[in-house]
């Protein structure tokens, strides 16, 4: 029997899952070796369904979130976080600290009509989380590199390497040296290949901290070049909030 | 009202991006009430903008939504421009609509043939389509792999391209991306061609509306990234004048604020779009529209799958037109912005509809109010009329299966990028 495989979706962009639905003919060679049980953008939906792996795109934001991502747990043998929402919060989790009634009522008329958690979270602060695949978004070769492993019965591994190398190896001009952009690079988990710095910009960090995290050399050198402590703050707090070891260089640099 | 009889739940509309629901109130022939319930918990992002300096907005708001990023950073680029007083010369203009072209073909390629052809062709999903008419999903598979790549030499990546910043881009591309683009567009316009015909082909319903259609409209150009705000209704204003004119107001069932021009709901996206652009096609592509023998303009929504792909027809021709002869990239590389206090609107055509974006700014150009206005939430008043239009012509006598199947099918004529104006769907009918 084919492995069935559910995609589920919490407070999200969508793009996560766009990694499956722009893989043309491999998804479709995919679809040949699993079985989709649950995947509402392609059309699947039985939320459900019982499945032997599942993906789980977005952060859990509202009370109903926090109910549907225990069931989805009960249901699925292997839970696979997939991008920044899922892993670290994403960007709606820039709401965590802020006074989250107040700012329903500045964008809606009637906040009451409105149902919101204090705070937008990682799913594993929820539930037990078998494995996860970092960035925003995940990229398709990321996915398929998942399910190679998984249908092969091989547990897939944790990404070691940073930003930064992947930048070395690609021969990119390093965009601090050169143009005295802030790059999250030397703290970043690679995913991208060095996306930003292959495109003459800083990286901002999509993939959340690296397995080893020098923040505060980071942070030193940037205040010798000027960079204000509200700037440093914000270059930590961006796409992975609530990634403990940026969410402590934001807190230590922005002091 | 109390509501008596039976209840039917149907579990999320499939193949909209995004989760919603349909509740649908039936007495007799008529629906009393039908509500088009989105769920998408609300992300607030227009409160944690604030704060933020302009150089980080462009990557952000793309987080809205991830099958039309670029339409957020296009909106958001306007806006800070504006602001500062910086008008785009005529290589960055090029590079940006080139950019957009990428965007407007992956997102119509898919929803034609990922989300709507099932429909029409009768299949839950792609998937099981794929056995049955697999050269109609290579092609479109296709075509949004060519919009993709565009995106991807351009930017990066397809989702949340990474050289887009206010005032140019990071970097572009050079000959050896662009050479063999140019190649893979060229040899594309044919597919396109024949897909507008395709689409036409198409048992459709005949269904026609009367409703205002919006969209920008620019002198001489189809519009993408520029442009005035016009109406079928004589409207013609500034970006600017874009809150004085339509109206957002809050729903019970919806996160997503619902809009109304004068009172009425509006349609955007592809079909309004063509139906106040036609003039502006250049003539292969409006040869190709001539020969469906649909007449435009036309308020029927289930020719949008026909507009989109004419605007996929129109969108290779114009990346074709823009990399014949690439402009050269040093004048459309990011330049320093001069911030300022001081407000400033964009509005560019997302694939699914005008976008708005405005932004205060302070002296340092941290942003101190964010406002946006996807083209989803713009439309949603207009599918909640066009459903019930449609449902009671259709017959309300019908099983309950035969209703959600038909209205699944009118709403997603909109394309609705729930994730942009928040999610839907599930239907839910009492009669009584
Ligand atoms: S991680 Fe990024 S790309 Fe993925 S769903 Fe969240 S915002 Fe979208």
């Amino acid at each position: 029997m084919k492995p069935k495989v559910a995609v589920h979706k919490f407070a999200s962009c969508d793009g996560c899952q766009l990694a499956l639905l722009n893989a043309g003919p491999d998804l479709l060679a995919l679809a040949e070796r699993v079985d989709f049980v649950h995947f509402a953008e392609a059309g699947i939906v039985a939320p459900e369904a019982e499945a032997d792996i599942a993906l789980v795109e977005g952060s859990v934001s509202t009370p109903e979130e926090a109910a549907r991502i225990r069931t989805v747990r009960e249901r699925s043998r292997y839970l696979v976080t997939i991008g920044a929402c899922a892993t670290a919060g994403g960007l709606q989790a820039l709401r965590n600290g802020a006074d989250a009634g107040a700012w329903v009522a500045g964008v809606y008329a009637h906040p009451e009509w409105i149902e919101i958690s204090p705070r937008a979270l990682p799913v594993a602060e929820f539930v037990k989380v078998d494995h996860e695949l970092r960035g925003c978004p995940v990229s398709t070769r990321q996915v398929l590199a998942l399910f190679h492993d998984l249908l092969r019965g091989v547990a897939p591994r944790p990404v070691e390497s940073s930003v930064c190398l992947a930048c070395k190896r690609a021969g990119h001009a390093c965009v601090t040296v050169t143009q005295g952009e802030p790059c999250l690079g030397p703290v970043t988990q690679d995913g991208c290949g060095a996306l930003c710095p292959g495109r003459g910009r800083g990286c901002y960090g999509c993939y959340g901290p690296a397995a080893t995290v020098n923040a505060e050399g980071l942070i030193r050198h940037w205040t010798a070049q000027g960079m204000d402590k509200d700037a440093v703050r914000r270059r930590f707090r961006f796409i992975t909030p609530e990634a403990p070891a940026f969410r402590t260089a934001a807190e230590e640099g922005g002091e | 009202m109390t509501k008596r009889g039976r209840s039917i739940r149907v579990p999320v509309l499939a193949r909209v991006e995004g989760e919603g629901a349909l509740e649908i109130d039936i007495a007799g022939n008529r629906i009393t009430r039908l509500d088009l319930r989105i769920y998408e918990p609300p992300r607030l992002f227009e409160k944690f903008l604030e704060g933020r300096s302009y150089l980080e907005v462009p990557d952000m708001v793309a987080r809205i939504c991830g099958i039309c990023p670029v339409a957020y950073q296009m909106s958001a680029v306007a806006a800070i421009e504006d602001a500062f007083g910086f008008t785009p010369g005529p290589e960055l203009r090029a590079w940006r609509r080139l950019l957009y072209c990428g965007e407007w073909i992956e997102s119509h390629a898919l929803h034609i043939h990922l989300l709507a052809a099932p429909d029409v062709l009768g299949f839950e999903s792609v998937l099981d389509m794929a056995q049955a008419w697999p050269e109609v999903v290579e092609r479109g598979l296709r075509l949004q792999a060519l919009g993709n790549r565009i995106l991807a030499v351009l930017g990066g990546r397809s989702v949340h391209p990474v050289s887009v910043r206010p005032g140019g881009f990071s970097r572009l591309p050079g000959p050896e991306a662009l050479d063999p683009l140019q190649e893979a567009c060229r040899a594309a316009l044919e597919t396109a061609r024949d897909l507008v015909a395709w689409t036409a082909s198409l048992d459709l319903p005949r269904e026609t509306q009367d409703f205002p259609c919006v969209a920008l409209r620019h002198p001489h150009e189809y519009p993408m990234n520029e442009g005035r705000i016009a109406a079928t209704t004589g409207l013609e204003i500034p970006v600017s004048e874009f809150e004085a004119h339509f109206e957002e107001y809050q729903v019970p069932h919806s996160t997503a604020l619902h809009s109304r021009l004068a009172g009425r709901s509006y349609l955007v996206g592809p079909l309004a779009r063509l139906n106040l652009n036609r003039d502006r096609l250049p003539p292969p592509v409006a040869e190709a529209l001539a020969a469906t023998g649909i007449a435009f303009p036309s308020h029927n929504s289930h020719f949008s799958i026909v507009a989109r792909a004419v605007e996929i027809f129109l969108a290779l021709s114009e990346a074709v037109r823009i990399l014949d002869d690439p402009p050269p990239a040093a004048p459309a590389l990011a330049r320093p912005l001069q911030p300022r206090a001081a407000e400033g609107f964009g509005c560019t055509e997302a694939p699914r509809g005008i976008l708005y974006h405005r932004y205060r700014f302070d002296a340092d150009g941290r942003v101190q109010a964010a406002r946006i206005t996807p083209p989803t939430s713009q439309n949603q008043a207009r599918m909640e009329e066009d459903a019930r239009l449609a449902l009671e012509r259709f017959g309300l006598d019908r099983p309950d299966e035969e209703l959600r199947r038909y209205a699944e099918r009118v709403i997603r004529n909109y394309d609705p990028c729930i994730s942009c104006a928040t999610h839907f769907l599930r239907l839910k009918v009492n009669r009584r």
